[in-house]
């Protein structure tokens, strides 16, 4: 085998531009393939990585009208919507699939709120339990999070993030300084940032007004502390933290049907709770983002076919240039299989060079599209193992007909073959 | 007895039409003999050569090789046949171009399944016999006519066969190569091995023992040859 892999090798080298022609074929393929895998994969982990917020696993259960969400913003509760309470909260996060729950309120794209004279555009104020933080992957940067005080007697202070830090003080250290929100001063006790920076993708309007208000930034406060800037009491948005990625959408129904047992509202109405499930989101954009590049690998795969044929044309020609030496080995006791295996060993090394080379142009193919299309790239060992494998299995397949045919030859025709 | 013929026919089909090419062919070769086959083009002498060097199969009667019936071995067996017990020796010596002349020495141990290293020595020294150890790494294509049969012949010995069958050795070469050439023949065959040599030159041929001739697709022992 090694003699027919130096002799393979020798004639490549013999045969120049041929040998490297019909290589191109499969460089081409191959390279292609994996520049098209390692975009897959990359934009899938980016998916995963923004929606379900790399191994964050939280859901957020909302209240439905129908098919849309309430925003407490515009609207008021239904009567029979009550505020959650800890009993339920208890049981919520007493669920096999939760790890922690956290409720909130939230207002959006809020004009009110002013540092001195300066106007905070479009800010967003969550008031916050003492899960939130940890629930919501946040971490003080700068001073100090809420105390356990500061959620029981309705302390007036407030958690930055860096946005606001730096829309609002520009600078200025934050700490201990007063802000105004609708009226009423909070006094800023630290500054919160994300543990994983997000990078949000905004592909529909729905993505822009989730990420909006992430733009101005935002301002917790102790959820205590929110009827004194706004005034009413109003139903909680509630989040889980599930287990792990797998389990986020049972941890999303059992939370949402534990909170629809509170409700006490007419049926015609339909508000309902509902767990948003990312990860069935994140999992049909995947299938979606698989499905299209799928179809862009059979494509490549057509180019991987082109040059097979290719391999077969130049070992047809080959076949019938040496028909003299094939003659001369079988009559020199060369038998049909040796023959055979030898030509085979020719295909499959041309080929098996062909995916090497092919792989490597498509590792440098892949990063070049990552730095111009500004898409994620990650490059897969079993991929490679297996282009190898099967451009291998190209050379076999398409040498098969040309090989078969060499060891056929009849000896005395191939010999007087002039 | 080497090699036993008896009534041997071979036709080939031309169109539909079977062509008789050798027709009732009796011949009998004695281990260390060394017989010249002679005849015109289109007598029948190259498909007499393949049938002796078991490239091909003769139509109807019977040829014992070596004491095996050759129209019952397999197409392994004839590989086999051919790689130990047949060295051949063509008139254009077909040497691979792109290999050494030592790997071109090799080739029939390799089909043998003899190791590398031991492939190595027994090349060189077949090449020592002919007279060419300053040449075994060079490309055929750097030989003379004369030095490529001589690697041609080192290659049909290589294995120690039963019977070296030439086929018109000295037709590509000029006549000092050519006697060169059968001056090889003659040492191998004092030595006891036997040849079968095809050729329609009449001074080749007197260089063997005894002389057939073969006409039309049959054979006859004109006498002569350098026993006579």
């Amino acid at each position: 085998m090694i003699e027919n892999i130096s002799l393979s090798f020798k004639g490549m080298l013999s045969h120049k531009i041929r040998s490297l022609l019909t290589m191109l074929g499969i460089i081409i393929g191959i390279a292609s393939i994996i520049a098209i895998v390692s975009t897959i994969k990359g934009t899938n982990e980016q998916i995963k990585n923004n929606l379900i917020g790399s191994g964050n696993n939280t859901v957020n259960i909302q209240l439905f009208q129908g098919d849309w969400a309430m925003d407490f913003q515009y609207e008021s509760a239904p009567s029979g919507v009550p505020a959650i309470s800890r009993e339920t909260k208890e049981k919520i996060e007493n669920i096999d699939e939760v790890e922690r729950v956290s409720l909130y309120r939230q207002r959006q794209y809020l004009d009110s709120i002013y540092y001195l004279n300066k106007q905070l555009a479009g800010g967003n104020v969550t008031g916050i339990d003492e899960n939130y933080f940890d629930v919501m992957n946040y971490r003080i940067k700068l001073g100090k999070g809420f105390s356990e005080n500061d959620f029981k007697n309705n302390q007036k202070t407030a958690v930055i993030d860096s946005i606001v830090a730096k829309n609002l003080f520009e600078g200025e250290e934050p700490i201990g300084k007063v802000i105004d929100i609708c009226g009423e001063p909070f006094k800023v006790i630290g500054v919160a940032v994300k543990s994983n920076t997000f990078e949000p993708v905004i592909e529909t309007v729905e993505d822009y007004h989730t990420y909006k208000s992430d733009a101005s930034g935002k301002i917790f406060i102790p959820e205590r502390s929110w009827p004194i800037a706004f005034k009413f009491d109003e139903p909680q948005n509630c989040i889980v933290k599930a287990v792990d990625t797998d389990a986020m959408t049972q941890a999303g129904k059992k939370a949402a049907d534990i909170l629809n047992n509170t409700l006490s509202v007419s049926e015609d109405i339909n508000v309902k709770y509902k767990g948003e499930s990312l990860l069935e989101q994140a999992k049909s954009m995947q299938d979606l983002s698989n499905s299209t590049n799928k179809m862009l690998v059979w494509i490549a795969s057509i180019s991987l076919l082109v040059g097979g044929i290719g391999v077969m044309n130049i070992m047809l020609v080959s076949v019938t240039e040496r028909t003299r030496e094939i003659g001369l080995k079988k009559a020199l006791g060369a038998r049909k299989k040796r023959i055979l295996v030898q030509f085979l060993t020719e295909a499959s090394v041309l080929t098996s060079i062909g995916g090497i080379i092919g792989v490597i142009s498509g590792i440098i193919l892949a990063q070049v599209i990552s730095k111009f299309a500004d898409v994620p790239v990650s490059i897969s060992g079993v991929s490679i193992v297996i282009s190898v494998v099967f451009s291998m299995a190209v050379g076999i397949i398409f040498g098969l007909i040309p090989s078969v045919k060499a060891a056929n030859l009849n000896p005395i025709d191939a010999l007087r073959y002039e | 007895m080497i090699l036993d013929m008896n009534g041997i026919y071979k036709d080939y089909l031309l169109g539909k039409e079977p062509v008789p090419v050798l027709k009732d062919v009796n011949l009998q070769v004695d281990e260390g003999d060394y017989i010249a086959i002679m005849g015109p083009s289109g007598s029948g002498k190259s498909t007499l050569m393949n049938i002796i060097g078991c490239l091909d199969k003769q139509t109807a009667g019977s040829f014992i090789f070596d004491g095996m019936d050759i129209s019952q071995c397999s197409d392994k067996e004839l590989s086999d046949i051919r790689n130990r017990k047949i060295g051949f020796v063509f008139q254009n010596f077909n040497l691979l171009p792109r290999q050494s002349v030592l790997e071109n020495v090799e080739l029939p141990l390799l089909y043998a399944g003899v190791g590398k290293r031991e492939r190595r020595e027994m090349a060189k020294q077949a090449l020592i016999k002919v007279g060419l150890e300053e040449r075994i790494n060079f490309k055929p294509t750097q030989l003379s006519g004369g030095q490529k049969q001589r690697v041609a012949i080192a290659r049909a010995m290589i294995n120690n066969p039963k019977m070296l069958l030439a086929d018109e050795p000295t037709g590509a070469l000029d006549t000092k190569s050519g006697e060169q050439i059968m001056k090889l023949f003659y040492e191998l065959n004092s030595e006891g091995v036997t040849i079968v040599m095809i050729t329609h030159e009449r001074e080749i041929a007197e260089y063997a023992r005894k002389i057939m001739l073969i006409r039309d697709g049959e054979i006859s022992d004109c006498g002569g040859g350098a026993e006579q």
